[in-house]
C-alpha cells in the first residue's frame, strides 16, 4: 500500500478563486492510500517545494499527488522535488485543476466538485504507480552516411568537421551522385562540377571520413547509439590501394561497346572504366558483365598495361562489419521511366530525351563535348520543345506517373531553355507548362529572365502527342490561354520527367525500420518540427530521399541532419524515457500484432524457455521491447490480444483506475 | 423536474501532445465548457484501449470522447490512424448495443485549437444531454 501525500495549490487566486482548495484537501484525505493532505498558496515556489520535501520525510510518503496547474507546466518541477526528497520522480502525479478546471468553470461548487474528482483520479493512479528508472545505453561515436551524392557528402563533411568519424557508403564506383551529371546549376548558372568536385576531394582527404564506394548496406541491427551494420564491398577487380587512376588500362581495353550509364547510355565506355574524370576515388572498376576475362577467361590486356599491378581478377565481394551511433539516409532520387509515356514517343525516337539526358548533351564532359546535337543524326536542332510535368502532378494517371510535384523541373527547364538560347540564339525554344512554380530565392527572377531576356516561348498547356515524321517530331498541344490547338514540328523534344526515390530506398527502409510514405519517400519524425529525423531514433534524413528538393535545399537539410547527428554523438550515454512499453512474457502468445503496429521497430521476438507441466521446459516465441527504441505511444498495448503488452506510466490498470475514479 | 437536475458524466481522453495541450489552451484563454467533462491524459490517442471506454460506460458514463492530433500530425507518426479505425469499429458495435453514436466521438484537436476544444466539448455535452441519461451498459453491481 502506498503512503500518498496530497498537495493542493491555490495558485494565488487562479485556482482558489473558483475552487475551494481547503475542501479539496479535506475531501482527498479519506481516499485510499492518502496519509497526508494539505494546501498552500504557491506549491511551485521554493517554500511550496520545501513543504512537499518535509512532508515526504515526516510522513514517510511513497507517492505524491499535486493538484495544481497542467502537468505540461510543472510536472518536471515536482518530479525534481520528489527526487530531491529521495522519492522516485515517477511517483508523482498531477491533477490539472487550473487549466482544465478553475479557468474554464465559473461557479465555485462546480469547480470544487470537479477538482475533487480529478484529485481522486490522480490518487487512484498513484496508488498503482511503480518507481521507474530510465534506461541508459552508450553511444558509438561514429556515423554512417548511406549515399554519396551532394546530400551525403555535405552531411559527412559537417559531421567530420565536428570531429566525429564518418563512413560514406556509395553503391556506384564514385561519389558525386546526380549532381556530378549536371551541367550548370540554377539560379546562378555556376557549373555543377566546379562546385561539387572540390567537395568530393575534401571528403576523400578528410581524415575523419572513410568512403566505401561500389558498396551497399547489407544488414542493419541494433538501435540508436548502437547500430551494427554489414556493408558489402562489391568486387571491382582492381586493388583500390594500388590503382593510381592513370587510365592506361581503359585505353587498351578491347571491349568498347558498353553503354555508358554516366551519360545515360548516349555513348559507350570500356569494360574497365572510371565513370568520369574527377571521380572519387579515382580508381578503375571492371564491369563483370562485359569483361572478356571474367566472362570466359580470354583477354587480360589490362593486367599487361597496369604499371601498378592493381588488376585482380580473383577479387571477391567483401563484408565489412562496423558499429555506428547514428545513420543518415541520403539515397537520393531517380527520374521515372518514360517507357509508359507512349504519347511522347520516347521509345520511338532518339530525339525525344529526358532533361537529365539534356544535361549530359550540354555538358562539356558529355558525349557531344557540350555541343547541343540531336542524338539521332548529330545535327544541330533548330526547334526545341520542352514538356514540363511529365509524370508529375499526375493524379489521373497514377499508374504511370506520380501525384506529387517534383519541384525542381520548372527551374531546370527554365535553365535549359535559357542556356540553349544563350549558346544558340537561332534556336526556337518552346516550353509547355501547367503552372510555373518558382518559389525560391532569385528563382522567379530567373524564370522571368528566360522569358523576357532570352525570348523563350512559354505556353500554358499540355502536350497531347508527339509523332515522329521523317526527321521531325510533330508536337501537338494546347495553348490554354489563347484557347487553341498548337502544332510544332520540332527537332528535339525534352521531357521533364518526374523524380522518384531511388529503388534501393525501400529495402533499406525495411532494414532500418524507418517509415516511408506511399511514394517511397522517407517520412520525417514531424513534418514541421523534426524534418531531418526519421521517426526511428538514430536515423536521420538528408536530401531527396525525404522528398523532391533542389541543391540549396538539399545542402541545408544535409547540414541540419549533420547537426542532429553531432548532437547525438557528443553524448556518452543516452538516457531513455522510462515510460515505454513492456511485455509480460508469461502472457504473450507471440502473435506479432504488436510488432505490426509499432512505428519504431522497437519490438522483436525471442525464443524463451518457460516451465511446462511435469518439470518439462517449453520454448515459446515471445515479444520483447527495446526500451531504447520505444517512444511510448502505446499503440501495441491496444493491439495486443492477450493483454501482455503494457505501457509504463500509463498502465492499463492505472487508466482503468482513473476511469473508475471519475465515474464513481 | 428530474430532467433539470440531470448532469451528464463525460470522460474525455486527450493525447498528451495535441489535444491535452489544446485543452490547456482553452483554459489559458478562459473558454468555458461544462464541468461535467473530465479529462484523462494519455500519451497518444492510440493508447485508448476499447476496454477503457466500455468500463466508463459500465460505470455510468453518459458520453466518451477521444481527442488526438490531426491526421498526419501525430507525434508518433501513425497513432491517430489506429485510433480512427479502432474507434469506428467500436462505436458502431456500441451503437448496435444501444449506445447511440452521439455518445461517442473521436475529434482531432491540435495544441493551437483551444477554441475548438471548448466548442467541441460544449457541442458534445449538449448532444449527450439531449439524449438523456445512459443506463444501457451500466453494471448495477458497480454502483456504490
Amino acid at each position: 500500500m502506498q503512503r500518498i501525500g496530497v498537495f493542493v495549490c491555490w495558485c494565488g487566486s487562479n485556482i482558489a478563486g473558483t475552487v475551494d482548495v481547503k475542501a479539496v484537501a479535506e475531501a482527498l484525505k479519506s481516499e485510499p492510500g492518502v496519509v497526508f493532505s494539505t494546501e498552500y498558496q504557491y506549491m511551485c515556489s521554493q517554500a511550496g517545494q520545501d513543504l512537499i520535501k518535509d512532508a515526504v520525510k515526516e510522513h514517510n510518503l511513497t507517492g505524491i499527488v499535486v493538484c495544481s496547474c497542467s502537468p505540461r507546466m510543472h510536472e518536471a518541477t515536482f518530479r525534481k522535488t520528489a527526487a530531491a526528497a529521495g522519492l522516485n520522480p515517477y511517483m508523482v502525479e498531477i491533477a490539472n485543476i487550473r487549466e482544465q478546471c478553475s479557468w474554464v468553470h465559473k461557479e465555485m461548487p462546480l469547480g470544487t466538485e470537479k477538482a475533487i474528482i480529478l484529485g481522486k483520479a490522480a490518487v487512484a493512479k498513484v496508488n498503482l504507480n511503480a518507481p521507474l528508472t530510465p534506461g541508459q545505453s552508450p553511444v558509438t561515436k561514429r556515423a554512417l552516411v548511406i549515399g554519396g551524392g551532394i546530400a551525403g557528402i555535405q552531411t559527412a563533411l559537417d559531421i567530420a568537421d565536428a570531429g566525429f568519424p564518418v563512413d560514406i557508403v556509395e553503391k556506384k564506383p564514385t561519389i558525386g551522385g546526380k549532381m556530378a551529371q549536371l551541367d550548370k546549376t540554377f539560379p546562378t548558372l555556376d557549373c555543377a562540377a566546379c562546385i561539387l568536385t572540390p567537395k568530393m576531394v575534401d571528403a576523400a582527404q578528410n581524415e575523419n571520413i572513410r568512403i566505401f564506394s561500389y558498396s551497399e548496406v547489407e544488414a542493419v541491427k541494433g538501435f540508436v547509439g548502437n547500430f551494427e551494420v554489414k556493408i558489402k564491398k562489391k568486387a571491382r577487380y582492381v586493388d583500390e590501394t594500388k590503382c593510381t587512376g592513370c587510365g592506361a588500362c581503359i585505353e587498351k581495353c578491347p571491349q568498347k561497346k558498353v553503354p555508358n550509364e554516366f551519360n545515360l547510355g548516349m555513348d559507350n565506355r570500356r569494360a574497365i572504366y572510371i565513370p568520369f574524370a574527377q571521380a572519387v576515388p579515382k580508381v578503375a572498376t571492371i564491369d563483370a558483365d562485359y569483361c572478356n576475362m571474367l566472362k570466359n577467361g580470354k583477354c587480360g590486356v589490362c593486367t599487361k598495361f597496369c604499371a601498378a599491378g592493381a588488376i585482380d581478377y580473383k577479387q571477391k565481394d567483401e563484408i565489412i562489419e562496423e558499429k555506428y551511433g547514428a545513420i543518415v539516409v541520403a539515397t537520393g532520387f531517380e527520374p521515372i521511366s518514360m517507357e509508359k509515356f507512349d504519347e511522347f514517343a520516347y521509345s520511338q525516337s532518339k530525339d525525344v530525351i529526358t532533361s537529365l539526358e539534356f544535361e549530359r548533351l550540354t555538358n562539356a564532359a558529355g558525349p557531344t563535348a557540350g555541343k547541343l546535337l540531336r542524338p539521332s543524326d548529330g545535327k544541330h536542332p533548330h526547334k526545341i520543345v520542352f514538356v514540363q510535368c511529365v509524370g508529375s502532378r499526375c493524379a489521373s494517371c497514377a499508374e504511370k506517373g506520380k501525384e506529387y510535384c517534383s519541384k525542381i523541373c520548372c527551374m531546370y527547364t527554365a535553365k535549359h531553355a535559357m542556356l540553349t538560347r544563350d549558346k544558340y540564339p537561332d534556336t526556337d525554344v518552346t516550353v509547355f507548362y501547367i503552372d510555373v512554380r518558382t518559389p525560391g530565392k532569385n528563382f522567379d527572377e530567373f524564370q522571368r529572365r528566360a522569358v523576357e531576356e532570352y525570348g523563350v516561348n512559354y505556353v500554358k498547356g499540355m502536350v497531347g502527342k508527339v509523332t515522329p515524321e521523317g526527321d521531325k517530331l510533330i508536337v501537338r498541344g494546347s495553348d490554354l490561354i489563347a484557347n487553341k490547338q498548337i502544332k510544332i514540328d520540332a527537332d528535339l523534344v525534352v521531357l521533364a520527367a518526374a523524380i522518384e526515390p531511388d529503388k534501393t530506398a525501400r529495402p533499406l527502409a525495411t532494414m532500418l525500420t524507418a517509415s516511408m510514405d506511399t511514394n517511397d519517400f522517407f517520412t520525417e519524425a514531424h513534418p514541421k518540427l523534426r524534418p531531418v529525423e526519421s521517426p526511428t531514433a538514430g536515423v536521420f534524413l538528408s536530401g531527396t530521399c525525404q522528398g523532391p528538393k533542389d541543391i540549396p535545399e538539399t545542402v541545408s537539410q544535409a547540414g541540419a541532419a549533420a547537426s542532429k547527428v553531432i548532437g547525438l554523438l557528443q553524448k556518452d550515454m543516452l538516457l531513455g524515457n522510462p515510460c515505454v512499453a513492456s511485455s509480460n512474457q508469461l502472457m504473450c502468445n507471440g502473435c506479432s500484432s504488436c510488432e505490426r503496429v509499432c512505428p519504431y521497430g522497437a519490438i522483436s521476438y525471442e525464443d524463451k524457455e518457460f516451465p511446462g507441466p511435469n518439470r518439462t521446459v517449453k520454448v515459446r516465441r515471445v515479444a520483447t521491447v527495446n526500451p531504447a527504441v520505444c517512444q511510448g505511444c502505446g499503440a501495441c498495448t491496444v493491439a495486443c490480444p492477450s493483454g501482455a503488452m503494457d505501457l509504463n506510466g500509463f498502465m492499463n490498470s492505472q487508466i482503468m483506475a482513473e476511469v473508475d475514479a471519475i465515474c464513481k | 423536474m428530474q430532467m433539470k437536475e440531470y448532469k451528464p458524466l463525460i470522460v474525455a481522453f486527450c493525447c498528451n501532445w495535441c489535444s491535452y495541450a489544446g485543452a490547456d489552451l482553452a483554459g489559458n484563454n478562459r473558454l468555458n465548457y461544462p464541468a461535467e467533462v473530465k479529462i484523462i491524459r494519455v500519451p497518444c490517442s492510440c493508447r485508448v484501449n476499447p476496454m477503457f471506454i466500455l468500463r466508463a460506460f459500465q460505470r455510468g458514463a453518459d458520453g466518451v470522447i477521444i481527442c488526438g492530433c490531426h491526421p498526419g500530425d501525430c507525434h508518433y507518426t501513425s497513432g491517430n490512424y489506429f485510433t480512427r479505425r479502432r474507434m469506428a469499429a467500436l462505436f458502431s458495435m456500441l451503437d448496435f448495443l444501444g449506445i447511440e453514436k452521439e455518445r461517442t466521438r473521436v475529434e482531432w484537436v491540435s495544441a493551437a485549437e483551444g477554441a475548438k476544444f471548448a466548442a467541441t466539448m460544449n457541442d458534445f455535452v449538449e448532444k449527450v444531454v439531449s439524449l438523456g441519461e445512459n443506463k444501457r451498459l451500466e453494471d448495477l453491481r458497480c454502483k456504490r
